[in-house]
């Protein structure tokens, strides 16, 4: 049984099929990628993995229960927390309350959500911006308040949404080994990725997702190698003509 | 709660209970009475749309009810006048508790929200206007029978206190959900519902405790209204005066803020009962007044007065 299984899973808008059956699984303590080209249906999919969209069809099972169509406050409450592409900082708030939000979750008294809230702050390198509003960080530092908040939440499976974009190499560089730190912790990550070096540095399986649907999967070495997930990066033949190159 | 906390809420208590001793005019507290009154039903305002970011047109309906239930209790059923406010700050929260359900159910927000419960209070006033049993468009009278058991005092000064302590009692229900998870989670809601969701907050579930509070803290100004003037009809209390009163305050005063809704409401009243001594008593003119202050607030947002004071300090 896997940790995490995605079943069959199609979203329709309208006329429009987001993700046409896709299947794919998670191992427990693992970090799985799923990567893909822009409009593949990655978000999607982690929406409706989180209980934020439900799906058309197919089903998503976790630890063996299903759990399709669960409200996202359950999902959390039950160990599933989510970051998302786009951050989204309780912007009036400073970065301690904004993490203590999370950490309010499975901690009723304010001193114990506070105290978390430092905790989990210093495992993310925030210690030092904890008074400042949320909306006065940096792009990087937002990325890590999104981190800190979902981790408050002491999550059991986290899916991080391209915590990675927008950020300079030696900003990816800081936050990769934090991100092996919370799986070293316990915590099995589900991340969807476009920063490769990150990917190929993190992940110990890859899911690619294209227009929808799940073209490959393996270890990132296998996947990065495969003719077909090189063409739905670059477009139809491009495998044959670098092989040709090569 | 800590000592800190509760500092400037006893300070505001023990000056404000002083002031009897020193004004004794009866205009004078009756303004002063008046002015907590409406003060409360900020304060309740204040708790949904300040700390929650659902801005609701429509406390009147709160407060109305509150209102009739306790002078109807009194009067249609013989009721002890403490309990009928009891029973009548519980009718508006249950009222709040089902307008809530009925619109954040269906995913209203903004001013969606604000328009329905501005509906909903529209038509309370038209179904308590054509009534019999509310008393119809003569309105409600509680008979005279002036006896502290009663809920009824010879004193104004009496009547300041009480209403000072339920103004102070919600200062504390305020000061208590800002440290509390619920208040956490309100404002996380407030702030951005979608990160609030994904954070394990049940949205729906502190919507509504939210406006079961607020309406019953807004609730209690009617009651208490109620009890004061012992005479009611719908344009009192369901009328879109109360409505706006208990949003202006908190708005002008600082919303989401334990004593916006009591620094805006007292600086109201006193700006309107100034206006009207200085300039004379052209009818309306503080609502005029109210008007301009609301416009510049919202066009030069200072957050709130203290804010405002905080950040001069800084420059």
């Amino acid at each position: 049984m896997s940790y995490l299984a995605v079943e069959n899973v199609s979203k329709r808008f309208g006329g429009l099929l987001a993700i046409g059956d896709a299947s794919f699984t998670v191992e427990q303590g693992s970090i799985t990628g799923l990567i893909g080209p822009n409009g593949a249906g990655k978000t999607t999919m982690f929406a409706i993995v989180s209980g934020f969209l439900k799906p058309s069809s197919g089903r998503v099972l976790w630890q063996g229960r299903e759990i399709t169509g669960c409200p996202p406050h359950q999902l959390a409450r039950d160990g599933i927390a989510r970051t998302f592409q786009i951050v989204q900082p309780f912007a009036g708030l400073s970065v301690r309350e904004n993490i203590a939000v999370g950490a309010f979750l499975r901690h009723r008294r304010r001193a114990d959500a506070l105290a978390l809230a430092e905790q989990v702050a210093e495992r993310v390198g925030l210690s030092h911006e904890l008074d400042k509003p949320a909306a006065a960080l940096t792009v990087a530092g937002r990325k890590r308040v999104e981190l800190a908040k979902a981790l408050a939440t002491e999550p059991k499976l986290l899916l991080l949404d391209e915590v990675l974009a927008g950020l300079n190499p030696s900003e990816v560089r800081d936050i990769v080994p934090v991100v092996r730190a919370i799986r070293d912790g316990g915590v099995t990550v589900l991340m969807i990725e476009h920063v490769m070096q990150a990917v190929m540095n993190l992940c110990d399986a890859v899911h690619v997702l294209a227009q929808g649907r799940i073209i490959a999967g393996g270890t990132p070495a296998e996947v990065v190698g495969n003719p077909a997930v090189v063409e739905a990066y670059l477009g139809h033949g491009a495998a044959t003509r670098l092989a040709g190159h090569a | 709660m800590t000592a800190r906390d509760l500092l400037p809420i006893a300070v505001f208590a023990a000056v404000a209970a002083l002031l009897p001793v020193f004004v004794t005019s009866g205009t004078w507290l009756n303004f002063a009475v008046f002015t907590l009154i409406v003060t409360l039903a900020a304060q309740g305002w204040n708790i949904l749309g300040g700390y929650g970011g659902q801005y609701s047109f429509g406390h009147a309906a709160f407060f109305g009810t509150a209102a009739y239930a306790t002078a109807l209790l009194q009067v249609r059923f013989g009721v002890n006048p403490y309990l009928a406010f009891a029973l009548g700050v519980m009718a508006a929260g249950l009222v709040g508790w089902i307008i809530g359900l009925l619109s954040f159910r269906s995913g209203l927000r903004g001013s969606y929200f604000a328009l329905v419960t501005l509906a909903f209070a529209e038509v309370f006033r038209v179904l308590a206007n054509a009534s019999a049993f509310t008393g119809g468009a003569a309105g409600i009278l509680i008979p005279l029978d002036v006896r502290p058991g009663n809920f009824q005092f010879a004193s104004r000064a009496i009547f300041y206190w009480v209403a000072l302590a339920l103004v102070v009692a919600a200062l504390l229900i305020t000061r208590t959900l800002e440290r509390a998870r619920l208040g956490a989670h309100l404002v996380a809601v407030r702030e951005n519902e979608d990160a609030a969701r994904a954070l394990g907050v049940d949205a729906l579930a502190v919507k509504l405790s939210a406006i079961a509070l607020s309406a019953a803290i807004t609730g209690a100004a009617g009651a208490l209204y109620a009890q004061y003037f012992l005479y009611l009809d719908s344009n009192i209390a369901y009328g879109t005066w109360i409505s706006v009163e208990a949003l202006l305050g908190p708005i002008v005063g600082g919303a989401g803020t334990a004593f916006g809704p009591v620094i805006g409401g007292i600086l109201l009243h006193s700006l309107g009962e100034l206006a009207r001594k200085l300039l004379g008593s052209v009818p309306g003119l503080d609502l005029a007044l109210f008007g301009v202050l609301l416009i510049l607030v919202v066009r030069f947002p200072p957050r709130d007065i203290p804010g405002l004071l905080r950040r001069r300090a800084r420059r």
